[in-house]
């Protein structure tokens, strides 16, 4: 833990570790994405250095094309770096091959994406079962969990319906639903808020707070809602493929 | 996942409907048209399987096909009994003849002389009479089909429907009288002439004056000898052509299939119902892919591998060839049974419901392969680019 709160990529970069002792879950060293090459090579990520603690919820924050989305890909797991090292949960991604990989995500991080991703012929519990099925749970099984989950998140009783039928904030309330039912240790969401409105997004964030966030559970959100700035225990601001500023919820208040 | 597969095809109806539509037009088109020419290629040998009572066709050497006929001399009839393992050996006549009908039309028949004494080779089913009415004077057995269309006598009254020939009917049969004792159910031939059997003796007479009138020796192995081993004797020691029943229809098939242009055409068609199928099928299929690309890499990020994302779009692909093979082969035998009585070829084998089966198995499996390739490629990152 020394080690980490000692480390910083550039002599005047933002502190974006975490101090000694603090239960790290995500752990990002020098990490650096580059797509294309040559000259119209786009430096995605210029060697990031980021904790995020267990129990925390981080706002990764900052203008379009900056690479948040392309941060989160690689902490979740989605998108692999050139260079520098992801550890989450003490598990290193450039250690693992490809399918250990994607073995490690579907168990380790839930995923609450801006356009919800719901599969629009599935029922919403169907939708939420998917990613217990996709882990061999029975379905009838799988599908008992996601009716409770979903009682949870105050659907209960439109388990049977089709996404289709439920409004943008109902939706986004399956989603997160979805990232949780299998019990991950990390949630990354992608602009959970920018396609509701502010009421309905304040209580998308309440329902992230209070149901997804736990003592061994962080939450990841990338944002451009300033409005939500008030859920965040930390928010990191990026610029250029860097963390330009840390701002702690302390800060904040 | 099977079930998400399936559900996730089965929802997006437009999409699930077009490519049942592909998968079942190939099914149907290839079924339907294999069948009429499966059928076709029937008719040229059905003469051959009707004849159950002798396994062993001898004939000229230059024979290619049942209706190649060239007479041989009777008294090589004589030479095919002398040969060891040959238990007995009958003439048989084959030859076109003209009917003079009623209306004073001619018809051409396809004349049949069966041995006098045993009548070998003659129909096995009689609809009306028995085979051994043939030994009656200037008797006849015709073919239902036969008689109740070409060899109809022209309706008794204006307008009226023609009356089917039937037993104690007059024929004029290359102008000697017939007289009609029977008549039975044959294979349709391949060029659909009414069949006239009658008795070797009395087919020569109706016949043409020719030095050679034996079309076809007719003959059985003794038990125990393989026919194979006897057809080679007979060629061996009399220089004449003999096949096993089974060798000549085959020989006759492969002469149909050689020299007319009848594959050709069916194979035309079978190959654009699988073409169409085809791109149908793998257009419907791509789109349908792409359309839920986002959904499958969501499925990627949540954990699912490569595959067994591959293994989804395979279930799907199963669940669309299975239907639309069900479809298109129910459709293809609806289509036969309501054409049962008509002049249609139409025959369906299990063989050719294989070929159509593994038809649109490749069709199916090369509409997904299109969309696994996609899939494959497609980066699980994909899910946060809105």
């Amino acid at each position: 833990m020394t080690a980490l709160a000692d480390q910083s990529a550039k002599p005047n970069a933002p502190v974006a570790t975490l101090p000694p002792g603090t239960d790290v879950a995500v752990r990002c060293r020098g990490l650096t994405k580059t797509y294309g090459t040559g000259n119209s090579a786009v430096h995605a990520l210029r060697g990031i250095d980021l904790d995020v603690a267990a129990g925390e919820m981080l706002m990764l924050v900052g203008p379009s094309g900056c690479g948040k989305t392309t941060l989160i890909s690689v902490v979740a797991g989605v998108l692999d770096r050139d260079q520098g090292e992801c550890i989450v949960f003490g598990q290193d991604y450039s250690k693992m091959t490809g399918a250990e990989r994607t073995r490690y995500r579907g168990r380790t991080v839930g995923f609450v994406f801006q356009a919800f991703n719901l599969i629009p012929t599935l029922t919403i519990a169907e939708n939420v079962a998917v990613p217990l099925l996709l882990q061999g749970v029975r379905r009838s099984e799988a599908i008992e969990r996601a009716k409770t989950m979903l009682t949870k998140v105050g659907l209960g009783d439109r388990t049977n319906n089709l996404p289709s039928k439920l409004s943008g904030g109902q939706q986004q309330r399956v989603a997160i639903s979805r990232a949780l039912i299998h019990e991950p240790k990390l949630i990354v969401c992608d602009e959970p808020t920018s396609a509701l409105d502010h009421q309905t997004g304040h209580k998308v964030m309440e329902l992230l707070r209070e149901v997804a966030l736990s003592a061994g559970r962080s939450l990841i959100v990338v944002t451009h809602d300033a409005r939500i700035f008030e859920f965040a225990d930390r928010i990191a601001h990026m610029d250029d493929g860097e963390i330009d500023k840390i701002v702690t919820g302390d800060e904040l208040q | 996942m099977f079930y998400v597969a399936a559900r996730m095809l089965m929802g997006d109806r437009a999409k699930y409907f077009g490519i049942l539509m592909g998968v079942t037009l190939a099914s149907l088109v290839i079924t339907q048209q294999g069948s009429i020419f499966v059928g076709l290629m029937s008719r040229t040998f059905g003469f051959i399987t009707d004849v159950t009572d002798a396994n062993i066709w001898v004939m000229d050497r230059k024979v290619q096909f049942i209706d190649d006929i060239k007479p041989l001399q009777d008294t090589e009839l004589s030479r095919v009994r002398g040969v060891e393992g040959v238990q007995w050996a009958v003439p048989l006549y084959k030859g076109l003849l003209k009917a003079r009908l009623d209306n004073g039309q001619f018809q051409t028949c396809n004349v049949i002389g069966l041995d006098d004494a045993t009548l070998v080779g003659g129909p096995a089913i009689m609809v009306e009479g028995k085979v051994e009415d043939l030994r009656r004077a200037d008797g006849v057995i015709v073919d239902d089909v036969g008689a109740a269309t070409r060899l109809a006598r022209p309706p008794t009254t204006p307008g009226g429907q023609p009356e089917p020939l039937k037993i104690g009917d007059i024929l004029e049969l290359n102008d000697n009288r017939a007289v009609v004792v029977g008549i039975c159910k044959t294979t349709r031939t391949f060029q659909s002439q009414p069949v006239v059997y009658t008795t070797y003796s009395r087919a020569k007479k109706f016949a043409p004056r020719e030095r050679k009138q034996l079309s076809f020796v007719l003959a059985t192995a003794d038990p125990g000898v393989p026919a194979k081993e006897v057809c080679e004797r007979i060629t061996m020691q009399t220089g004449l052509a003999a096949y096993t029943s089974n060798e000549f229809k085959w020989i006759t098939v492969m002469y149909f299939i050689k020299y007319t242009g009848i594959p050709i055409n069916f194979g035309i068609a079978v190959g654009l119902g699988f073409l169409i199928g085809s791109v149908i099928t793998g257009f419907m299929f791509y789109n349908f892919t792409l359309d839920n690309l986002r959904f499958l890499g969501t499925l990627k990020a949540m954990g699912a591998s490569d595959g067994k994302i591959l293994s989804m779009i395979m279930f799907q692909a199963a669940i669309v060839a299975l239907i639309g093979y069900g479809f298109g082969t129910g459709l293809a035998t609806l289509f036969g049974a309501s054409m049962k009585d008509t002049n249609l070829a139409f025959r369906l084998t299990w063989q050719l419901m294989l070929v159509s089966g593994a038809a649109v198995t490749v069709i199916t499996m090369l509409a997904a392969l299109l969309s696994v390739h996609k899939v494959l490629k497609l980066e699980p990152a994909i899910v946060f680019k809105g």
